[in-house]
């Protein structure tokens, strides 16, 4: 834990950093009879984010966070398991988005859950991640007219689009 | 009398058809959403808001403030039932909720919550009924200076109140605002802060982008870690008999529901405090002017009634600011105006003004709404029952899949659902070091509005800070706010006299 205090301070300094940098790209100071540049707001709001971490990581130093005076891991075993699990899993699903189009990974999704990370029976999970993508595909595509990507199964979803739109 | 009048006009709309549909729905929608551990009212509203594209701008807000209710009684269930809240507004209904339901008496603590909450839901829309028409009528007359120093305020409510670290709340919001500055600068029109370059941040990151990825993706991280091993849940007889014996248990405890309705109510006007704060607090003011404080944490039914009653009547206080000035009371307020803004409605005074009907009609569906919350939720307890039975492991997933398809559609871009995911997952692995994540919605969802009031004000006084000093009406807000940012110090500063008078004195 504190380890990860420290590093996530420095990282959110840096980010702060290279805010207040690409907020320079507009004038952050004052542009007579206009006021305060385009900059000027973020370019401020970073400098206090920087100063903010810098807190943090003095408060490190002087051990007066919680999380800075914590010895328990970041992640214990289980927490890292199922963060890769299932953080890796949405990223999975959304990566086949671009693939299978997005009902379609989101029941490949669901199966993977529920059958393998929830262990229920094919039953269960199949009357789950079965009738998903067609009640998105009724209420988006067709009921809301917002089309779902579709990755490269989109001769499919002509057929499907001549039938219910 | 005129306030009679718009409020019946107000009934007209809620109850048309389709509206009244939608309350109705919101409710039952909220009951389930408060019920399920691991989500609240903010995670409902935030996941569920692209979906309301289907129907009119005024319907599509009855029906998240009808959930928003739903969820406060909801969370009552199972803290009862499960020993575990169902939202974090319902913590401090645990304390009492749970010892009633082991000895038996789950029915009376169930039926008691769902009193306490229309109760304390009653009294607060009757008081926003009666406050929020001036204070529009006030705030009307704000200029750009008075805008900024209510954002302020807003804001350091956040650094005073929260009880969160003090640099990383001062973090969340700076780093809120910044994404609200992505894409272009809403003055000049010129692109600003495209973030590495990237075309997907050529336009505004959308509030909901954050809003799912930090309460769809990054809320189930953190209760699946959190979460770990199975609950016991209490059995609950519900007869008729029962019910009526209950009533009057409840009727007895009038004066801790009235006091906690109008604590809840003025502690949800705050933007840092809100429903949870209040019901906790509420809880401590029941116990304290308790006759019997030692039943407190046993088993006593004014345990329950004080947060129940409390934490509905902050989420309509909650509204309050929100319709009025434009600032939202808590998380959900601040996902509902990020929605009202997408539907062309702009919260604040001149709605009073503009969409009177749509206001009214707002007001009048949450009465409807707090009635059928009440209803539903007495008649249908043992199917929710059955519902907290549904396995995580199958709720997870789905709400993973909703966040997805709730962020696409709220954009069409799958950048944006990229997005969510980086910032839902950073946003769980920043809330694990106690970054508080509300502050940033806040921010992100005012951002828009705090950047141009204090760049216009600075243009007015020709770059004078003094504009928000020298004004009546800016000028006592602008103080409020430093005194409640320096509020921190104050207290270390306090306690180290205090520490230090006890160490001589010892």
């Amino acid at each position: 834990m504190r380890r990860a205090e420290l590093i996530t301070g420095i990282l959110m300094a840096a980010l702060s950093a290279y805010l207040m940098h690409k907020s320079t790209e507009l004038p952050v100071g004052w542009i007579s009879g206009e006021g305060p540049g385009g900059g000027f707001w973020p370019f401020w709001l970073a400098a206090f984010m920087l100063l903010s971490s810098i807190w943090v990581i003095v408060n490190w130093f002087r051990r007066s966070s919680p999380p800075s005076q914590s010895d328990e891991p970041y992640m214990d075993a289980y927490a890292l398991k199922m963060f890769i699990l299932v953080g890796g899993g949405v990223t999975a699903m959304i990566g086949l988005v671009e693939i299978i189009g997005m009902h379609l990974a989101a029941a490949v999704f669901l199966i993977y859950y529920i059958r393998f990370l929830g262990g229920h029976n094919w039953k269960t999970t199949l009357s789950i991640a079965l009738p998903t993508p067609v009640i998105t595909f009724l209420f988006f595509d067709v009921a809301l007219n917002k089309f779902l990507p579709t990755g490269l199964m989109d001769p499919l979803y002509i057929v499907l689009y001549d039938i219910f739109l | 009398m005129e306030l009679l009048g718009l409020l019946s006009e107000g009934f007209l709309i809620a109850f048309e058809p389709l509206n009244f549909g939608l309350i109705v729905l919101g409710v039952v929608v909220g009951l389930f959403v408060g019920a399920m551990p691991g989500l609240g009212s903010v995670n409902g509203v935030a996941i569920l808001l692209p979906m309301t594209f289907l129907v009119p701008p005024a319907s599509a807000i009855m029906f998240l403030a009808a959930l928003y209710y739903g969820a406060m009684y909801g969370g009552a269930i199972s803290s009862i039932m499960l020993g575990i809240p169902g939202a974090s507004t319902a913590v401090a209904t645990t304390f009492d909720g749970r010892p009633l339901a082991i000895k038996g008496e789950a029915d009376r603590a169930l039926i008691a919550a769902a009193l306490a909450s229309f109760g304390g839901g009653t009294i607060s829309i009757v008081l926003f009924t009666l406050f929020a028409p001036p204070l529009a009528t006030i705030a009307l007359d704000f200029g750009d200076p008075e805008i900024f120093a209510l954002m302020m305020l807003a804001f350091a409510t956040f650094v005073g109140l929260s009880g969160d670290d003090i640099a990383k709340t001062i973090f969340s919001i700076c780093i809120g605002m910044v994404m609200s500055a992505i894409g272009f600068d809403v003055i000049s029109g010129e692109p600003r802060l495209v973030l590495f370059d990237l075309i997907g941040f050529q336009s505004k990151i959308n509030f909901l982008v954050l809003a799912i990825g930090i309460y769809g993706i990054g809320e189930m991280m953190w209760t699946i870690e959190v979460s770990r091993g199975d609950s016991m849940m209490s059995k609950a007889t519900v007869t008729v008999d029962r019910v009526m014996a209950n009533l009057k248990i409840f009727w007895n405890t009038w004066k801790t529901w009235f006091m906690a309705s109008f604590l809840g109510f003025f502690v949800g006007i705050l933007p840092a405090a809100g429903a949870t704060p209040g019901s906790l607090m509420a809880y401590g003011v029941a116990k304290m002017t308790s006759k019997t404080p030692d039943d407190f944490g046993k088993g006593a039914v004014e345990g329950v009634v004080a947060p129940e009653a409390a934490n509905n009547a902050a989420s309509t206080g909650s509204m309050l600011p929100m319709l009025t000035l434009g600032i939202p009371g808590s998380p959900t307020t601040a996902v509902l105006l990020g929605g009202m803004v997408i539907w062309g409605l702009q919260p604040g005074p001149r709605l009073f003004v503009d969409e009177i009907d749509f206001v009214w009609g707002l007001i009048a569906s949450l009465y409807a709404a707090n009635l059928f919350a009440a209803l539903i939720n007495i008649a249908f307890i043992p199917l929710f029952l059955w519902f907290l039975k549904t396995p995580f492991t199958i709720l997870a997933p789905l709400i993973f899949v909703l966040s997805m398809v709730g962020g696409y559609a709220a954009t069409e871009r799958m950048f944006d659902v990229w997005l969510m995911l980086i910032l839902g997952v950073g946003g769980y692995l920043l809330r694990k070091l106690d970054y508080p994540v509300a502050p940033a919605v806040l921010a992100i969802v005012l951002g828009p509005i705090t950047e141009p009031a204090l760049r216009q004000s600075l243009l007015i006084s020709d770059g004078d800070l003094m504009v928000f000093f020298n004004r009546p009406i800016s000028g006592p807000i602008m103080i409020t706010a430093i005194i409640l940012l320096f509020l921190p110090l104050f207290q270390a500063l306090w306690r180290r006299m205090r520490n230090k008078g006890g160490a001589t004195a010892g």
